[in-house]
């Protein structure tokens, strides 16, 4: 599916680029983001290392049980199959809580780690697993409580109520997410694993 | 009065959450710097897994952003979104939020600093901007850093959560603020 996405991004990008006299821009264009993923990437290892340290500590100390207390009915209904004090499990409840709180960098790195522990718990390695394709699910669907950057970006541009849209903003993520979650439960009956 | 507490929030969630973390691990007689070390060690070597990655998946973005293509593909989705109730305007937001994060939020920004953060259009992009993900940026990382290659239907759930996030984003502001 993404080999498919993939090609076909950038072969309709350089279809349309030569119908329309683009050419140049598309070479500029592809040098220019590789380079920019680079920069994420690089700026990505300052705070994955950080997390992942802190992630660390709040594993040793314990601290991790008042996540597990918090979130384990809803972990439990998503991802029956993974064992409750399985280092993914662990993973994945840091991974919703920075997404519910809004701290935004600190999901990545959770989320990289709960893929990493789900890994070591699937059959096969080079295809999904059902909990990968759920986690992810879930992930894509934002779920939120603070969602910070829109609410920075409306007080930037001079909103009167900047947060008027937070109701609304956690109402539409909660449709994505149960559409989220159901899709995945019914369309892992029908995608291929081995 | 909310709007006090968020931005409270955002500023104290993550120092409040540090101190804890330390405190607790250090009242459970945790090595607190080894231990943190420990588990940082894994963040380079995870980081620098995802550059084929990223360049693979950002290089296609900004060739079809580049080749105007991907104004075409708006300008194709545009009457079928229109039918759906989604406002002209903010179909370009629609089409862009699941695969480019930055271009997304740019053109949220344009749009708030257009028509006001405050009007119908400036309200409906804002709950659209928050309320889905760059569903193909963190299929692409999160699968890529551990090696799957089928990704079976995780694409079609999250593009389908993204559509009804954006339908619902529409519905509720229609509801609440029109």
């Amino acid at each position: 599916m993404v080999n498919l996405i993939w090609f076909g991004m950038i072969f309709s990008g350089l279809v349309v680029a030569a119908l329309t006299g683009r050419v140049d821009a598309v070479t500029g264009a592809v040098f220019s983001s590789a380079e920019k993923a680079v920069g994420i990437a690089f700026s990505l290892v300052s705070v994955m290392t950080f997390w992942l340290g802190m992630m660390k500590l709040i594993e040793k100390s314990g601290m991790i049980r008042w996540f597990v207390c918090i979130l384990r009915p809803l972990a439990n209904l998503l991802f029956p199959r993974v064992p409750k004090n399985h280092p993914a499990m662990h993973a994945i409840l840091m991974n919703m809580s920075a997404n519910l709180l809004g701290m935004g960098n600190a999901a990545t790195p959770f989320g990289l780690k709960a893929m990493q522990e789900l890994q070591t718990l699937n059959g096969n390695r080079t295809v999904a697993s059902d909990e990968m394709c759920t986690f992810l699910a879930v992930n894509t669907s934002s779920l939120t409580l603070v969602p910070t950057t829109v609410v920075a970006l409306r007080a930037a541009t001079g909103s009167l109520n900047p947060t008027e849209i937070v109701g609304t903003t956690v109402l539409a993520t909660l449709v994505a997410a149960v559409v989220a979650v159901t899709a995945d439960r019914i369309l892992r009956r029908f995608s291929y694993r081995r | 009065m909310l709007q006090a507490i968020i931005s409270t929030m955002a500023a104290w969630v993550i120092p409040v959450f540090i101190f804890v973390t330390l405190v607790y691990a250090f009242a459970k007689k945790v090595d607190v710097f080894d231990t943190f070390v420990e588990g940082a060690q894994e963040g380079f070597s995870t980081s620098v897994r995802l550059i084929p990655f990223l360049v693979g998946m950002l290089v296609a973005i900004g060739v079809l952003r580049a080749s105007g293509a991907l104004d075409l593909l708006i300008a194709a989705a545009t009457p079928l979104l229109t039918r759906l109730n989604v406002p002209g305007e903010v179909v370009p937001l629609a089409i862009l939020r699941p695969i480019s994060g930055s271009a997304a939020l740019g053109i949220t920004a344009e749009i708030l600093h257009s028509r006001g953060p405050d009007s119908l259009l400036g309200r409906i992009a804002s709950t659209m901007q928050g309320s889905t993900d760059t569903t193909l940026f963190v299929l692409t990382v999160y699968f890529g850093s551990v090696g799957i290659r089928h990704t079976r239907h995780a694409l079609a759930a999250g593009l389908l959560a993204d559509l009804a996030g954006m339908l619902a984003a529409v519905t509720i502001c229609n509801m609440v603020f029109g």
